[in-house]
């Protein structure tokens, strides 16, 4: 009980730190949102005005806390672009977002975790050689361009999926993932390569161990050691890694997105970056702080579960 | 523990299954029914609607009095009309207003008010409406007005049918500021959920996704054809080609040469201008622009012609000053050629100036705009053949807006300046010492008479004449190194018809139709 409190707390300081981030990277660079929301009728006069209405001339700390105390009491504030309630915009989209997320998290673990096995067990050979060039290959390749390559395929030729026309999540929920799902694999391949190679190597690391030599000296099957020891101490620091995989899967999607046009939070999260719409920016990037937080605590737990003694670490 | 890593597994291996399912499922759904070849533009004749790409979002105020990008207007030029609105042809006709009345000395304008017409919301135009749009955009209580030119505007009378606009000096332009959109007083969402009295009104709009209108029933004029119209944002290059292909949208203004030789005999391609004044836009007071010669070497440097066959596939107006060929009233021919294309005189003026041995420079480009960083990549080579070094900087909008723009911290810059309504003022006068928007710092002694002169005559052949001469001013003095209208591109699904070019920045979509 104590650890979970410590853990939302941790959680709590950390979204904390990523929007005063966040917050103060806008007071760097340039271009006001009073500028861009003028464009090209922008006079001083009026950007000094309109600063004044968006509450832009006050200093940084006032500002910053004046967004943390809305953002404690549920009020994430108006959209400067859209003049909307920063809820109402981004709200339809967490969904959109989470689920890709989700999906290419699931592709990753399903595909690599199998794939990793069996590339573990076959170290030499000309197999192995090739295997591990297709891996360096596809780790190398950008999901933006493994995105429009699969529309290509999948959309334009084979009709799978309508590339453009994304189903509504709640109307058609099938239809949706199905058009996520082409997304997800765009974002999952460079990732599928590397826990893969992450995992043989750590495998092929934990079957030189003493602890494998006793075992097998002990009668026991090569297969039968693999499945009831190393596996387990293999998969920590693979856990470990997907968790920090989910930051990468969120980074990727906002790419994504845009290759498949998709209506989610990245796509919102750049067009506000340009538009410098903080009350937005500050909202998506404390969501998708809070997912990748969330994945790296839900790894805790699961590295717990598989090897008794983090657990004890984690309490003492 | 061991059961527990065995369920994972299992887990593990049914998720794969499902999801391979799900891929296999849709195979047979795809060979199934055949509408999925088309994406649904099938089901979209069926029930008269279309899907018209656009690659920015509108997201900014929807108010149309209060909305500045391009973009926007564009789109919501279908949902809103004046006293008066533009024609393709480049006429004004009467929208709202029945008919009007113009007198000789050019400083009294009658309107009489068309009979039936409605806003979106149901409710009638009525004459506190007219008054109160046009008191909006001339109240000058905050500074300059939101439209500058209506600070002419001396006294407003009106009466339930008549509306009398008095002028303090003529302006033989004024009719076309009353394309300002009449909206209903006393409406507080025009920012969010917008009401006019176009041929569409506005159903909704998604963040980032689509922005939906349909036909209004109730339009006083010519109906619209179709009855749904879908704007949906596709930012990206690839994704706006595809999503044509699959049959997602049936229609993308603006595209490039190269996206539109990609797309096959499912599409027309109509070709008309942007009516954008495309130049090398030089800071006139920056080193080393602050001299003449060295902006005339430019001019001389630079290749237009090349410039859209290396760039545009050879598509595109090339230009000699602050004006656009569609607006052939005011067009000055001869001086797209005023600079014919001469290394060599280019490097003779640049040792005259000072340079012979040229200088380095910086092009600041928006990165959201690829027609611009197309031109400034061939303009860096152009330049280097006469000793200039010139650097592209690319800058996000807002970081254009604010540092070139507004701040007028630059040296140079490549982008199009659009008119705001058909007068040749919307493009002349920016460049007049005082004005706000004179992103350039062009200080002409000359020029500034020549658009008080033109402000001041009532005479509307004289009018035009003082602005051919203030446009050949511009050249003359080689304020910027001016390169073309660009062309525009829009694709159109076969099956659809009726798309009309205007001469200003608008997508005028009630005319679309299916063909059969």
């Amino acid at each position: 009980m104590k650890y979970a409190a410590r853990r939302i707390v941790m959680l709590l300081v950390t979204m904390v730190i990523v929007s005063l981030l966040a917050f103060a990277a806008f007071d760097l660079i340039s271009g006001s949102p009073a500028e861009i929301m003028l464009g090209t009728q922008a006079t001083p006069e009026r950007v000094a005005e309109l600063e004044a209405q968006l509450g832009l001339d006050r200093p940084f700390p006032v500002r910053y806390a004046a967004w943390l105390a809305g953002f404690f009491t549920g009020d994430l504030g108006t959209s400067y672009s859209y003049s909307q309630p920063v809820w109402e915009l981004v709200a339809p989209k967490v969904g959109v977002t989470l689920c890709l997320s989700l999906l290419s998290f699931a592709l990753i673990a399903v595909v690599s975790i199998p794939l990793g096995l069996w590339a573990s067990r076959r170290s030499g050979g000309p197999l192995d050689a090739a295997g591990t060039v297709i891996d360096q290959f596809l780790m190398a390749v950008p999901p933006f361009f493994t995105g429009i390559l699969l529309s290509w395929v999948f959309s334009i030729t084979l009709h799978w999926f309508v590339h453009g026309q994304f189903p509504d999540l709640a109307a058609e929920p099938a239809g949706a993932l199905q058009y996520l799902f082409f997304a997800a694999v765009a974002i999952a391949i460079p990732r599928i390569a590397m826990t893969v190679r992450m995992l043989r190597s750590t495998i092929q690391g934990e079957m030189r161990k003493d602890y494998v030599r006793t075992a097998i000296s002990r009668g026991n099957d090569r297969a039968g050691v693999l499945r009831h020891h190393v596996l387990r101490n293999a998969l920590v620091p693979v856990v470990t890694f997907l968790a920090q995989t989910m930051a990468e899967i969120v980074a990727a999607g906002v790419v994504v997105e845009q290759v498949f046009a998709i209506p989610g939070l990245g796509r919102l999260l750049v067009a506000s970056i340009s538009n410098r719409d903080y009350p937005v920016v500050q909202a998506i990037v404390v969501i998708l702080a809070f997912w990748v937080v969330l994945a790296g605590a839900a790894a805790d737990i699961a590295n717990q579960r598989i090897d008794p003694r983090l657990r004890l670490g984690g309490a003492s | 523990m061991k059961k527990k890593l065995l369920a994972l597994l299992l887990l593990t291996g049914l998720l794969s299954a499902a999801l391979t399912g799900c891929g296999g499922g849709s195979e047979e759904q795809a060979s199934g029914d055949g509408q999925t070849a088309d994406g649904s533009a099938g089901a979209r004749a069926q029930t008269n609607e279309i899907v018209v790409g656009i690659a920015q979002d509108l997201d900014e105020s929807l108010d149309p009095h209060l909305a500045v990008a391009a973009g926007t207007k564009e789109v919501m030029f279908n949902v809103f009309e004046g006293l008066v609105k533009p024609t393709p042809d480049g006429d004004l006709i009467p929208a709202v207003a029945d008919h009007y009345e113009i007198s000789e000395d050019q400083t009294t304008y009658t309107f009489t008010l068309r009979e039936g017409v409605t806003f979106h919301n149901g409710d009638p135009v009525e004459m506190q409406d007219v008054v109160y749009s046009i008191e909006r955009c001339a109240d000058d209580s905050e500074g300059t007005p939101l439209i500058p030119a209506l600070s002419a505007i001396s006294s407003i009378n009106s009466d339930a049918a008549t509306l009398t606009i008095t002028l303090d000096q003529p302006d033989s332009e004024f009719l076309s500021y009353l394309t300002l959109a009449i909206l209903p007083e006393d409406y507080p969402d025009q920012a969010t959920a917008p009401v006019g009295t176009g041929p569409f009104r506005f159903v909704s709009r998604t963040a980032q996704d689509s922005i939906v209108l349909e036909r209004f029933d109730d339009y006083w004029g010519t109906p619209a054809q179709l009855d749904k119209v879908t704007f949906r944002i596709i930012e990206n290059a690839d994704s706006l080609v595809m999503s044509l292909q699959s049959g997602a949208i049936d229609m993308f203004a603006h595209l490039t040469t190269t996206q539109a030789s990609q797309l096959g005999d499912d599409f027309q391609i109509l070709e008309g201008t942007m009516n954008l004044v495309q130049a090398l836009y030089l800071n006139n007071t920056a080193e080393p622009f602050n001299n003449e010669k060295v902006r005339q070497a430019l001019c001389c440097a630079v290749d237009k012609q090349q410039i859209i066959d290396l760039a545009f596939d050879g598509y595109g107006s090339p230009i000699g000053s602050s004006m656009y060929p569609a607006f052939q009233k005011y067009f000055v021919e001869d001086l797209t050629d005023y600079y014919s294309y001469d290394p060599e005189r280019a490097r003779e003026l640049l040792a005259e100036a000072g340079y012979p041995d040229g200088f380095s420079m910086t092009i600041t480009v928006p990165s959201n705009y690829q027609p611009h960083i197309d031109t400034a990549t061939v303009l860096v080579e152009q330049l280097r053949a006469v000793g200039i070094t010139a650097e592209i900087q690319l800058v996000d909008w807002g970081a254009w807006v604010s540092d070139v723009y507004t701040n007028r911290q630059f040296q140079s810059t490549v982008i199009g300046v659009d008119a705001s309504n058909m007068t040749a003022r919307a493009l002349l006068e920016r460049f007049t010492s005082t004005a706000d928007d004179n992103f350039i710092n062009y200080q002409n002694a000359d020029y500034d008479a020549l658009f008080q002169q033109a402000q001041a005559t009532a005479d509307d052949a004289e009018q035009t004449e003082l602005y051919k001469q203030m446009e050949r001013n511009l050249t003359e003095h080689a304020a910027n190194v001016y390169i073309q209208d660009l062309a525009d591109l829009v694709a159109l699904r076969s099956g659809l018809d009726g798309y009309q070019f205007y001469p200003i920045y608008v997508m005028d979509l009630s005319t679309v139709h299916y063909t059969a």
